[in-house]
C-alpha cells in the first residue's frame, strides 16, 4: 500500500494524456448540452442526408438535423451513462463488501450468495431483464449498468478489506476498542481504495460500451434524444446513402472509449504498479 | 475421490444458481412496475380486455403461486406459448438456439485459436515491432464497440465492395456458399474484441512463465526453444486464458445480442430483443432462462476443466 506515498510527479504518460482529452471531451460535452452550431432538434427537410461539407462538418441526417450538433448534444448522455454506472457501483458495491468483510456468517453468507447469483446473469441480459418491463430511459440504462458491476465491486471489496482486517494497524484499532464504522472509515477504507479506484477506471470503458450497446438496442433514451448508440441504430436505415449519420457518432464514441481506456490503464499503473504485469479480467 | 466431491459441490451450486435465477427473472418480470397485462395490450387497452388476458394468464394468483405454476411447467418440458405468435415457446427457441449455437461455436473457436495463437506470438517476439503492432491493435479492438464494428465491416463488405450480403441467414440446404457467408461477418465481429482479451492475458501469461525459474531450469538442461514452450511453459501459461475463455462466455452472450440484431440474424439474441420489443413476456421470461442456464453451465465447464488442469483449486476451492 506504498503505491500512494510515491511522488505525485512521476505520474504516466497515458494517464497524463487521457485524462487531457477526457477533460476535453467533458467541456464539449458540457457547452454542447447548451450551444451546439445548430439547433440539434431542428429539422430541415430540404437539407436532408446531405453529405459533409463546410457547413455541415459531419453532414445531416435524414430529417435535415446537423450531425455535428447532435453528436454534441449528446455527448453528455454517454459520459453520465458511463459514470453515472460507476457511481451506483460504487455507492452499493463498496459498502456491501465492506459489510460482508466486517460481519462474517450470516450476513457475509447472504451478501455473497447474492452476488453469486448477480454474477451468473450475462451482463446485457442484466439490463434487457430491467428494460423489459418498463419503458426504458436513461436513468434506467444508468441503474442498470451500475447493477451489473455491483458483484464485481462487492467481491472486489470483500477480499480487499479481509486483507486489511488481518494487518497489525487494523488489530491495533480493535484491542483500541474503535468500533466497526470508524475501523472501516479510518481504517480500512483508505487503505482499500487504490485498487477499487483502478478496478472502477477500467469497469467505465464497459459501462460506456454496456449502456450505448442498450440504448443502440433501443432500450436506453428515447427519440428525438441524440445518445450515440441510438443515433447509430436510427442511421442504419440510410448506411448506404448517408454513412456519415453512424460513422460520425460510431467514431466519436471509439475516441471517448479510447480515452477512458487511457485514464484507466494510467490509473492502474499509477496506483498499482504490481498489477501492472498481471493481466485483469 | 476429492474430484468427486468437488463435482458434486459444484453440481448443488450450479443448481442453486438455475433456482435463484428463476426466482430473479420471474420476479423482476412479474413485480417491475408495469402491468404485465398492458405491457402485453397496450397502454390504450380496455379494462375488460385486461381483465380477461389476466385471467387468462393466471395473473390474479397470488405470485409464488403463478411462480410455482411456470415453475414445475418448465421442469416438466413445458416452456409455455409465445403470445405475439401464438406458438409453442419451445420450438421457437430451439430453432433459434441453433442457429445461434453455430455463430457462438464459430466464434468462440476463432476466439480461442486466434488469442492463444497471437498471445503466444506475442510473447515470443516480445518488443518486436509485429508484437507492438499486435499490442496496438488489441487496444483499438478492445475499446471499439461490437455495434461499431458490424457497421462499419456492413459498410465495407456488402454497402461498398457487395462482397457479402448485409444481414439475413440462409440455412445450410441453401449451399455452403450462402450460408457461410451469411455467416462470415456476424463471427468476425462477435470474435473481434475477445480474440484482444484473450491474446492479451495469453502474453502476459506466457511472459510471466517464460521468465520463471523453471523455464531457465529447462533452458540450462539444454532443452530446446520449441520443447521448453510446448512443455513446459505453455501448459502454465493457459490456465489464466482458459479462466478469461469462461468469462468471455458470458461477453460472448452479450455480444450475440447485439451482433444477432444488426445482423438481422434469426438466433436467440435476436428473439430476446423481439420478446421485449413486442412485449412478448411468457417468451421473455424462458428465453431469459435458457441463456442464463447456458451460461451457468459454461461457467460450470470451465470451473471443471480449470481444477482438472489445476489440482491445487480442488483444495481451495474447498475453503471457499
Amino acid at each position: 500500500m506504498t503505491a500512494v506515498a510515491r511522488s505525485p510527479l512521476r505520474l504516466p504518460s497515458s494517464l497524463v494524456l487521457g485524462a487531457a482529452l477526457l477533460g476535453l471531451i467533458a467541456a464539449a460535452a458540457i457547452v454542447g448540452i447548451w450551444l451546439t452550431p445548430y439547433d440539434p432538434a431542428a429539422f430541415a427537410v430540404r437539407d436532408r442526408l446531405q453529405p459533409p461539407s463546410a457547413l455541415h462538418p459531419f453532414g445531416t441526417d435524414e430529417f435535415g438535423r446537423d450531425v455535428l450538433s447532435r453528436v454534441l448534444a449528446g455527448a453528455h448522455l454517454s459520459l453520465a451513462a458511463g459514470f453515472g454506472a460507476m457511481a451506483i457501483s460504487l455507492a452499493v458495491g463498496v459498502p456491501l463488501g465492506l459489510l460482508a468483510a466486517f460481519h462474517r456468517g450470516v450476513t457475509e453468507e447472504l451478501i455473497m450468495r447474492a452476488v453469486d447469483l448477480l454474477i451468473s446473469l450475462p451482463p446485457v441480459l442484466l439490463g434487457l431483464l430491467v428494460l423489459a418491463v418498463t419503458p426504458p430511459s436513461l436513468g434506467k440504462t444508468i441503474a442498470a449498468v451500475g447493477l451489473v458491476y455491483v458483484p464485481i465491486l462487492v467481491r472486489l471489496t470483500r477480499a480487499v478489506a479481509l486483507g486489511l482486517l488481518q494487518e497489525d494497524f487494523v488489530q491495533a484499532a480493535r484491542a483500541r476498542g474503535e468500533g466497526a464504522v470508524p475501523i472501516l472509515w479510518h481504517e480500512i477504507l483508505p487503505n482499500a481504495w487504490p485498487p477499487i479506484i483502478v478496478e472502477c477506471g477500467l469497469r467505465v470503458t464497459f459501462a460506456i460500451l454496456l449502456g450505448s450497446a442498450l440504448s443502440f438496442l433501443g432500450l436506453g433514451p428515447q427519440p428525438p434524444a441524440s445518445e450515440w448508440g441510438l443515433m447509430i441504430a436510427e442511421g442504419r436505415d440510410f448506411l448506404r446513402q448517408a454513412p456519415w449519420i453512424c460513422l460520425a457518432p460510431g467514431l466519436s464514441l471509439c475516441v471517448l472509449l479510447v480515452t477512458v481506456n487511457l485514464v484507466g490503464e494510467g490509473l492502474r499503473e499509477r496506483l498499482d504498479p504490481q498489477l501492472s504485469g498481471r493481466a485483469h479480467a | 475421490m476429492r474430484l468427486a466431491a468437488f463435482l458434486l459441490r459444484r453440481l448443488l451450486g450450479l443448481v442453486g444458481v438455475l433456482l435463484g435465477m428463476s426466482v430473479l427473472i420471474f420476479g423482476i418480470i412479474h413485480i417491475l412496475p408495469g402491468n404485465v397485462a398492458y405491457a402485453i395490450l397496450g397502454e390504450f387497452a380496455t379494462p375488460a380486455a385486461v381483465a380477461q388476458l389476466e385471467a387468462k394468464l393466471g395473473l390474479n394468483d397470488p405470485l409464488p403461486m403463478q411462480y410455482w405454476r411456470w415453475l414445475s411447467a418448465l421442469l416438466q418440458g413445458d416452456f409455455g406459448t409465445s403470445i405475439v405468435m401464438s406458438r409453442p415457446a419451445a420450438s421457437l427457441i430451439a430453432e433459434a438456439l441453433g442457429r445461434s449455437a453455430v455463430l457462438a461455436a464459430l466464434a468462440f473457436g476463432l476466439v480461442a485459436m486466434g488469442g492463444i495463437g497471437l498471445g503466444l506470438y506475442g510473447a515470443t517476439h516480445r518488443g518486436r515491432l509485429a508484437d507492438k503492432l499486435l499490442t496496438l491493435l488489441q487496444f483499438v479492438l478492445i475499446a471499439v464497440p461490437e455495434f461499431f464494428w458490424a457497421i462499419l465491416a456492413v459498410l465495407i463488405f456488402a454497402a461498398w465492395l457487395n462482397l457479402l450480403p448485409a444481414t439475413g441467414y440462409a440455412p445450410l440446404s441453401d449451399g455452403v456458399l450462402a450460408w457461410g457467408s451469411h455467416l462470415l461477418l456476424p463471427v468476425l465481429v462477435l470474435a473481434s474484441g475477445l480474440v484482444a482479451h484473450v491474446a492479451r492475458l495469453t502474453r502476459s501469461s506466457t511472459i510471466e512463465v517464460l521468465d520463471s525459474r523453471y523455464v531457465l531450469t529447462a533452458r540450462a538442461r539444454g532443452l530446446g526453444e520449441r520443447r521448453v514452450l510446448w512443455r513446459h511453459a505453455l501448459p502454465n501459461a493457459l490456465l489464466p486464458a482458459i479462466t478469461v475463455l469462461a468469462i468471455d462466455a458470458g461477453l460472448l452472450i452479450g455480444g450475440i445480442v447485439v451482433v444477432e440484431t444488426v445482423f438481422a440474424y434469426p438466433g436467440l439474441g435476436r428473439l430476446l430483443v423481439y420478446a421485449i420489443e413486442r412485449h412478448d413476456l411468457p417468451l421473455l421470461q424462458v428465453g431469459m432462462m435458457v441463456v442464463t442456464a447456458i451460461y451457468a453451465v459454461a461457467n460450470f465447464i470451465a470451473e471443471l476443466l480449470y481444477a482438472v488442469l489445476n489440482p491445487r483449486i480442488r483444495v481451495a476451492g474447498a475453503a471457499a
